[in-house]
């Protein structure tokens, strides 16, 4: 095919541009179920403990709630269910990366340099999704080999890693959609987060009530709930794989197809004018920073808000669990507190996922000053009168205040939907605000660590990425993986009170947030110092 | 003329980025009110020069003022007396043209709305347009309107015609000449040698981090050479009887050479007494007079002719 002329020479091109990336992502997500698995088998030696720690896994609404039912009685499925965090963190990893090689290519003009080569005009799309395609299936292959060799069953093996490499394939497939949508690369990274976001809240939805709860139904609308529903070490139900085989077709189908449809640089949604003079305010590097903050803000709100009213929401199936099972009520109740106790053990797990989200939201909005400088806008603002420092604090502001907004919005909408179901609005609201709120010292920590390396390592900025996966993964499957505790010490998360429900210890919390204002003093003034560009 | 003021001064200035020595023993001076010419190949140290003056980076050693203060230390003082176009205009892709003038003229202190209702009608220019919208040139002309409808003592322009049409062109040295009227610095880097020698009094060639020749046009052809081509009687047998002369071709009766001004006496003199049939003297272009100082080596010393 004419329009595919050049592909392999990209293909090329994409693999020496990832040589680092792409190979320490696909050891990543390859080689932790495995770990995972030799720390169950740590944990649990006997079968009749492993089958009792899934059926208290799989019964905790907080835990169904945010990975998924645990499907089985076996260390398989443990992992499996613990894995399902690794079907997120793929697809963002994958959605990220077809999003940088399509749309920031166009964006920057690089693809229209190609583009005049003798190179097809499916090419580069079709390039980029053969190579995280690719990624994906190795991935699932090491997954199927490293647990097999460990005693694992072989089907099973084949499935949870085929669920892993799908859950990648499928998000790189919807990114390529989505990079043809816009014109600029971060509102397609905007709208594929949205997607795997809302994925991610079906599933979340589906799951929280239990595996035939009311509204299980919904994790059937989530590409993250289908991965799941494949059952790897429970029964493997292999013609699952049709879901995701045939999401992953009609977008990239979609994407080629709409790839005729509009002209290079361009998205489909076409521009608009804007003023012809700037309003009053627009007139200080605060004003400038709005501007550019406020829509990812926005969007963000909107989302945290959602979010928090559907985890608000599906509370009530929670009690419902405890009905049906005696034993687990027991326990809370041994700890003092019945129901309500579970319920707080749901909520201030959500909460810690808020956290989490929360900073991803706060790298994002600290890296908006590389990105400005990288991209040589930071250097027509401060040829003008405005001081380095007033330059770096007005994007501070946002990268700071907007964590504490999201937060904000997630809390009073967990606390209005929680408190209506529970018809208490007026205790609920002000506890849940609390306990979103608690996590902003951690989620400043990061923001905090993002800044020290743009003042003083701006090359090594980005890493602040690898930083937050690292927080994410030792707060989500530390514990699990067996680290140490010094290691899990090191993720801020790990200080943050339990709350609601837990007592509120200040004391951790003011140091998080001293710790986060002194790493500000040498970002300060590494960047008074050094060269801007 | 009375003794102006330097606007600009640097010296001895080093700049290296990592192993590379961009900027190596610089010394530059722009005086008051002149338009001063910033020359050099690609990678010369042109860009790397500008933004040491807007204390964007820091210098390694040397001296440098601007408008009278230290450029990394009174950085942000100066700014508000002085207007840069960068060479790689990029715009804020949701801001629209508009908007981006107004912000940085703001930044820099004020702008004058009558002059940059004019700039945006001489330049042709839509201000509703995103920034992600517009073409290089058009982009260009953004950062051009927002700098000349600032009220400012310096302009710091890098390759500001760059992508710009030839009729823009035009208009954007009819602004310069206007600048000069006001009695406004102006450092101009640019590629364009028609634009140099009709906007600027004086030019600095930079090759390779160092100033390699600076001064008025005037002294700067005297530096070169003239070609000469002429018809003569009695042709020499070899071309080292043209001491001086330089590149000498000998078909037949038929001398064609390039010769230094301070030897052109002397080679003038020489041919005469071969029997001067016809002469045709060139004075030296901008251009011979760029790619002597351009190509490596420097010092102008070309493969010479047979």
């Amino acid at each position: 095919m004419s329009s595919l002329v050049g592909a392999w020479t990209l293909v090329r091109l994409i693999l020496r541009r990832d040589r680092a990336t792409l190979p320490a992502w696909i050891a990543v997500f390859a080689l932790l179920p495995m770990a995972v698995a030799s720390t169950f088998e740590e944990l649990y030696p006997t079968a009749e403990e492993v089958a009792r720690a899934a059926s208290q896994f799989g019964s905790n609404p907080a835990f169904s709630g945010i990975l998924g039912p645990v499907y089985g009685g076996t260390i398989g499925s443990l992992v499996a269910w613990r894995s399902s965090i690794l079907f997120v963190i793929i697809g963002v990893v994958s959605l990220l990366t077809v999003v940088r090689h399509t749309r920031v290519e166009e964006e920057t003009g690089r693809r229209e340099l190609l583009g005049s080569t003798v190179v097809g005009r499916h090419a580069p799309l079709a390039a980029c999704l053969t190579v995280v395609v690719a990624a994906n299936l190795v991935v699932a292959a090491v997954v199927a080999v490293t647990l097999t060799s460990t005693g694992q069953p072989a089907p099973g093996s084949l499935a949870l890693g085929l669920a892993i490499g799908f859950s990648g394939i499928m998000l790189a497939a919807v990114g390529a959609v989505a990079a043809q949508l816009t014109d600029t690369a971060g509102a397609a990274r905007g709208i594929g987060l949205a997607v795997l976001t809302l994925a991610f809240v079906l599933r979340a939805a589906g799951d929280s009530a239990g595996d035939n709860g009311a509204v299980s139904w919904l994790s059937w609308l989530s590409p993250l709930g289908w991965v799941q529903r494949v059952r790897p070490f429970a029964g493997e139900r292999w013609w699952v794989f049709v879901l995701p085989l045939a999401l992953t077709a009609a977008c990239a189908a979609a994407a080629l197809a709409l790839s005729l449809r509009r002209d290079v640089g361009a998205g489909l949604f076409p521009a608009r004018l804007g003023r012809a003079e700037a309003a009053p305010g627009l007139a200080s590097p605060l004003a400038l920073a709005w501007r550019l903050h406020r829509g990812p803000l926005l969007g963000w709100v909107g989302g945290f808000v959602v979010l928090g009213a559907i985890y608000g929401s599906v509370a009530e199936g929670v009690g419902d669990i405890l009905e049906d099972n005696p034993d687990l009520l027991d326990i809370f109740e041994q700890l003092g507190g019945g129901g309500s106790v579970l319920m707080d053990l749901y909520l201030s797990g959500v909460m810690g996922i808020l956290g989490l989200i929360a900073s991803a939201y706060a790298v994002q909005a600290a890296l908006r000053m590389r990105s400005e400088e990288e991209e040589l806008r930071a250097e027509p603002v401060l040829a003008t009168a405005v001081a380095r420092h007033r330059w770096v604090g007005s994007h501070l502001v946002f990268a700071f205040a907007g964590p504490a907004v999201v937060l904000v919005a997630a809390g009073l909408s967990i606390g209005l939907t929680y408190g209506a179901v529970a018809g208490d609005v007026g205790n609920q609201v002000p506890r849940m605000l609390g306990s979103a709120l608690a996590q902003l010292p951690a989620v400043w920590i990061l923001v905090s660590i993002t800044v020290l390396l743009f003042g003083v390592l701006p090359r090594l900025a980005g890493a602040s990425w690898l930083v937050y996966g690292a927080v994410v993964l030792i707060t989500l499957l530390g514990a699990v993986i067996g680290l140490g505790q010094w290691v899990l010490d090191l993720s801020p998360f790990t200080h943050v009170p339990t709350l609601p429900g837990g007592e509120l210890l200040l004391a951790p919390l003011i140091w998080l947030v001293t710790i986060g204002a002194l790493l500000l003093v040498p970002a300060f003034t590494g960047f008074r110092r050094r060269d801007v560009g | 003329m009375l003794a102006m003021t330097e606007v600009i001064s640097m010296t001895g200035v080093h700049k290296r980025f990592g192993q590379t020595r961009a900027l190596d023993g610089l010394d530059l001076a722009v005086r008051e009110g002149e338009v001063h010419g910033f020359l050099g190949p690609n990678g010369a140290g042109k860009t790397t020069t500008l933004r040491l003056l807007l204390g964007l980076l820091r210098a390694d050693s040397g001296t440098a003022s601007l408008l009278g203060g230290d450029p990394w230390r009174d950085a942000t003082a100066l700014h508000g007396r002085l207007a840069y176009v960068p060479g790689d205009v990029t715009l804020w892709p949701s801001l629209s043209g508009g908007e981006v003038i107004d912000l940085l003229g703001r930044l820099r202190g004020g702008l004058d709305d009558k002059r940059r209702a004019d700039l945006l009608e001489m330049f042709d220019l839509d201000p509703t347009k995103k920034g992600r919208a517009y073409s290089k040139g058009n982009r260009q002309k953004v950062a051009l309107v927002a700098a000349l409808a600032s009220n400012v003592e310096l302009l710091l322009l890098d390759e500001p015609t760059a992508g710009l049409d030839p009729l823009m062109e035009d208009t954007f040295r009819r602004c310069i000449t206007d600048e000069m009227k006001n009695g406004r610095t102006v450092l101009l880097s640019s590629h364009i040698l028609a634009e140099v020698e009709a906007l600027c009094d004086r030019v600095s060639i930079i090759r390779a981090g160092q100033i390699v020749e600076s001064g008025s046009l005037t002294e700067l052809r005297h530096l070169t050479r003239t070609s000469i081509e002429v018809e003569v009687a009695n042709p020499p047998t070899s071309a080292a009887d043209l001491g001086g002369a330089h590149n000498v071709t000998i078909e037949g009766t038929r001398i064609v050479c390039e010769v230094d001004a301070q030897h052109l006496d002397d080679v003038v003199r020489r041919l005469a007494t071969y029997g001067l049939r016809s002469l045709v003297a060139h004075p030296p272009t901008l251009e011979e007079l760029f790619l002597r100082h351009y190509r490596s080596g420097g010092d102008g010393e070309e493969t010479s002719g047979t």
